[in-house]
């Protein structure tokens, strides 16, 4: 964009004639809006019907209006308090323990000398990203059950004298999940990472070795603040995802023994929704759920804005 | 370049780093390995237990049982066509949308963009959605899987990124020699998009490939129109329920009953990973850059 030779004249006035010649924008622009009218924007008048008591054969319009006692019913609900602090805390785990895991090993593997050991670790490390989570729940289960491979190297070790029932023990559950996390997405989210550390002046490191800097001095006070807006950005943008992180590995990993740590917002909405047919419940819940999201990426904005931080909008 | 003399703490650290690597290369691949070792082994030997990098005793029979499953296959099918047409429709959709809100001059396009941003931040969940989904009688069909989520704000803001990228002399020059938008985009900015279109393919084709949750909300009751990971779901929560799994057990449905050999899940899911294993290495420098340009700022 800062090529700037040739300028493109300003505060031109639309004429008819502009708007013949942008016909074909003008035609597209239209039939994105009705797709996105109908599936993005169309849904969010659904969320009246948490406001209802709403029954299928009334209707949108016809069910009878209940103000906000679906939302009364939902905090009164132990199970809807559980499952908000499940939600928030394996969100938070999994966001700080998988940002802390993708830097550290950007960082370790840009250290490494040899192109062709950084090149070959680097694809193995974007394999599980690649994987559906079907898979890598089914290989996780396998590996921690009662005979699988961790149980087997407890046991070799003495670290244990009987296998231990991963899945039937509430304490494992928000570690294993944060664990399946950062196998899968470790390499994946380190690519932008190793992107930033490539795009700091290599005359930095120069500089400091001349002065005698070691490795983890460079590291230290070159390459993590090198990358430090850009860890920024991403725990901001991530921010806002906390409460999304919760379905897919909590629905295939849980199971009745432990459901008072795994069940999250969503697989309430979905018990509640579609198993019970309560939709206006469910639909509750994920009003919830937006609106605790749309907050927290304000309120990220606004902490980045006061520290003088990127921001996202 | 000569080496200077390394100290201590470097020395150190290149061992440790070295062992860090190691491990996590082990970490990785270890389950991958094990399971396409078990999955060529003898289903009744494997009980036993202690394999781990090589079959003991070697057979091709659990391939032969995941290949002549009727349910897999119809998944298979079902799970390629969505990753083929779903991929198009929605490379087409995005690009035209980046295409038309990456247009210096177009009299909407701040509006536009705003119109999907906002898309990314509010959405009306999973049962209005649901519910409009049914209303439409896309529920119970393939088309569910591949129209509602063609155009998303995330890939078109990737895709407008790098044709802002672009200098704007290709379009006045073109508008000059009397071309059209049309014109303008299929024969001089596409040609130049192809790295970033094969990003957003690639995305959006790993996205369908493995996506199972669409098939077990909207199609569960259609068997003909469920996907491969949905198939590999029910065989591999056969076993997972014995452990006490309650959760999956109304989607295992009927499967359940019968536990499948752990050699024959393992051969499953190597089947289902291949496709994906054989492409990515080669596919690695589109979407290194694609994740670049998304990630730095919308």
């Amino acid at each position: 964009m800062e090529q700037g030779v040739v300028k493109v004249k300003k505060d031109k006035k639309i004429t008819w004639k502009e708007v013949k010649r942008q016909k074909f924008l003008l035609v597209v622009s239209f039939f994105m809006v009705v797709y996105g009218i109908i599936f993005y924007y169309w849904p969010l008048t659904g969320w009246l019907m948490a406001f209802q008591n709403y029954k299928p054969k009334d209707g949108l319009l016809g069910s009878k209006f209940v103000g906000l006692a679906k939302f009364k019913f939902l905090f009164e609900d132990v199970t809807f308090l559980r499952v908000i602090r499940n939600t928030f805390c394996m969100g938070v785990l999994n966001l700080v323990t998988c940002t802390f895991m993708a830097i550290l090993f950007a960082i370790l593997l840009n250290e490494i000398r040899s192109t062709k050991a950084k090149k070959t670790v680097q694809t193995i490390s974007y394999l599980p990203h690649f994987l559906s989570w079907i898979i890598v729940t089914g290989i996780l289960h396998d590996a921690l059950s009662s005979s699988g491979i961790i149980n087997e190297l407890l046991m070799k070790f003495g670290f244990i004298d009987t296998s231990i029932d991963f899945f039937a023990h509430k304490e494992y559950f928000w570690p294993i999940v944060a664990f399946a996390n950062v196998w899968k997405e470790t390499g994946w989210n380190a690519i932008i990472y190793l992107a930033a550390i490539t795009s700091i002046d290599p005359c930095l490191y120069e500089a400091a070795s001349i002065d005698g800097a070691g490795r983890w001095a460079k590291i230290k006070y070159i390459t993590l603040p090198g990358i430090k807006p850009t860890i920024m950005i991403l725990l901001l943008m991530n921010v806002g995802n906390v409460l999304n992180a919760g379905f897919e590995v909590q629905y295939l990993l849980g199971n009745g023994l432990i459901k008072s740590v795994s069940d999250t917002i969503d697989i309430y909405v979905l018990t509640w929704g579609i198993s019970q047919n309560d939709f206006s419940l469910g639909t509750a819940a994920g009003i919830f759920k937006s609106v605790v999201s749309i907050a927290l990426i304000l309120i990220a904005n606004s902490v980045a804005k006061r520290m003088g931080e990127e921001r996202l909008f | 370049m000569k080496k200077r003399k390394t100290s201590l703490a470097d020395k150190i650290f290149v061992v440790f780093n070295t062992l860090f690597m190691i491990a996590f290369v082990v970490i990785t691949l270890y389950p991958v390995l094990n399971t396409l070792a078990i999955s060529f082994n003898d289903g009744i030997d494997a009980v036993r237990g202690g394999i781990y990098l090589w079959p003991r005793k070697f057979t091709l029979k659990n391939y032969i049982t995941v290949l002549s499953k009727e349910n897999m296959m119809r998944g298979a099918y079902i799970t390629v066509m969505r990753t083929i047409i779903g991929t198009v429709l929605s490379l087409v959709a995005n690009a035209l949308l980046a295409f038309v809100v990456s247009r210096k001059r177009f009299i909407f396009k701040s509006q536009l963009s705003l119109f999907w941003v906002i898309t990314m931040y509010v959405n009306g969940g999973l049962i209005p959605v649901f519910m409009l989904y049914k209303n439409l009688h896309l529920t119970g069909t393939f088309w569910v899987y591949v129209v509602p989520g063609a155009v998303s704000a995330f890939n078109m803001l990737v895709l407008r990124t790098y044709m802002q990228g672009l200098p704007d002399s290709l379009e006045e020059s073109a508008q000059l020699d009397g071309a059209g938008y049309w014109t303008i985009f299929s024969r001089i900015i596409s040609p130049l998009c192809k790295p970033v279109y094969a990003t957003v393919a690639l995305f959006v084709a790993v996205g369908q490939w493995n996506s199972w949750f669409d098939a077990m909300l909207y199609n569960r009751m259609k068997t003909e129109y469920t996907t491969l990971q949905y198939e590999l779901m029910k065989l591999l929560s056969s076993v997972m329920q014995q452990s006490g799994s309650a959760a999956n057990a109304s989607a295992a449905g009927a499967n359940s009953a019968a536990v499948t050999p752990i050699t024959v899940r393992s051969a499953a899911t190597i089947a289902t990973m291949l496709p994906i294993i054989c492409l990515y290495p080669f596919l690695q420098r589109y979407f290194v850059t694609g994740l670049t340009i998304g990630g730095v700022k919308e």
